[in-house]
């Protein structure tokens, strides 16, 4: 039980100080490499969760794929590689007031509604097999109209961003 | 551990997130800002399926799963069209962005 919360307050802190850095900084690669740290820790937590596929699926696909998408949109519509100036909007203190009403809301519903809940001190890991029973059987109609939207999104990103 | 660490590490992150979107004048920044958002639904959606049984416990799974799917449709697309207007307009600036202003 100890060991669960140590790693998950070292992981919480890790994730929130690396998106606060991905909102903050000035340095559109810096925040690509805390948007990896981020998106990182949000692997270990799935893992934490017992959603193991989940976590392989999260590192493959953001750490890997989503990632590389995003370092190879800043070097093409970017002619330096640098820190810069002006990456802020003039009107960035309404989100902060924003994120800061949105913030408390939720975090005042979710300690009123959940308060001391327990999770289950023995989680039952999410086996494969389960995550492919429930894709393939009670989900399979929205796994096919997802494919679709995959398919249609390549080939708008490939008509959208070609030359011609 | 608690069911509210897990849910309000999810607002944090949430809320960080919609600062970003709301801040942000760079057009990659704020799609950067999109992910955070959506990586703090799937923790909370696999927090809550960690307390259900049965089927309906890798229904959190499934539904995480969907999300990153159409996460990564959300970027490749939307990628394709910060590098459009990158080409017709020679910046990326949300700010810039205001020919269909009436």
């Amino acid at each position: 039980m100890v060991a669960e919360n140590i790693f998950f307050g070292i992981i919480a802190a890790v994730m929130v100080i690396g998106a606060l850095r991905v909102v903050t900084t000035n340095n559109v690669v810096h925040a690509a490499l805390w948007l990896v740290a981020v998106l990182s820790g949000a692997a270990a937590l799935y893992l934490l969760l017992a959603a193991e596929f989940v976590a392989i699926t999260q590192v493959l696909v953001y750490v890997g794929a989503v990632m590389v998408l995003f370092i190879f949109g800043t070097m093409l519509t970017r002619a330096q590689i640098g820190r810069e100036r002006d990456l802020n909007n003039r009107t960035w203190p309404v989100g902060v007031f924003v994120a800061l009403l949105l913030g408390g809301t939720l975090a005042y519903v979710l300690i009123d509604a959940f308060g001391d809940d327990q999770l289950p001190k023995q989680p039952a890991i999410q086996s494969v097999q389960d995550v492919s029973d429930s894709i393939f059987g009670t989900y399979l109609i929205p796994f096919w109209a997802l494919s679709f939207v995959l398919l249609a999104a390549m080939v708008g990103a490939i008509v959208l961003a070609r030359r011609d | 551990m608690l069911v509210n660490e897990f849910l309000l590490l999810g607002a944090a992150l949430f809320a960080i997130g919609v600062y970003g979107v709301i801040a942000r004048k760079n057009a990659v920044l704020v799609l950067m800002s999109i992910e955070i958002i959506l990586n703090s639904v799937n923790i909370n959606l696999l927090a809550f399926a960690l307390q259900r049984k049965g089927a309906s416990a890798a229904a959190g799974s499934t539904f995480a799963l969907f999300i990153i799917a159409v996460a990564a449709a959300e970027v490749g697309v939307g990628l394709a069209v910060v590098l459009l207007v990158y080409r017709n307009r020679r910046s990326i600036s949300l700010d810039e962005l205001s020919k269909m202003k009436g």
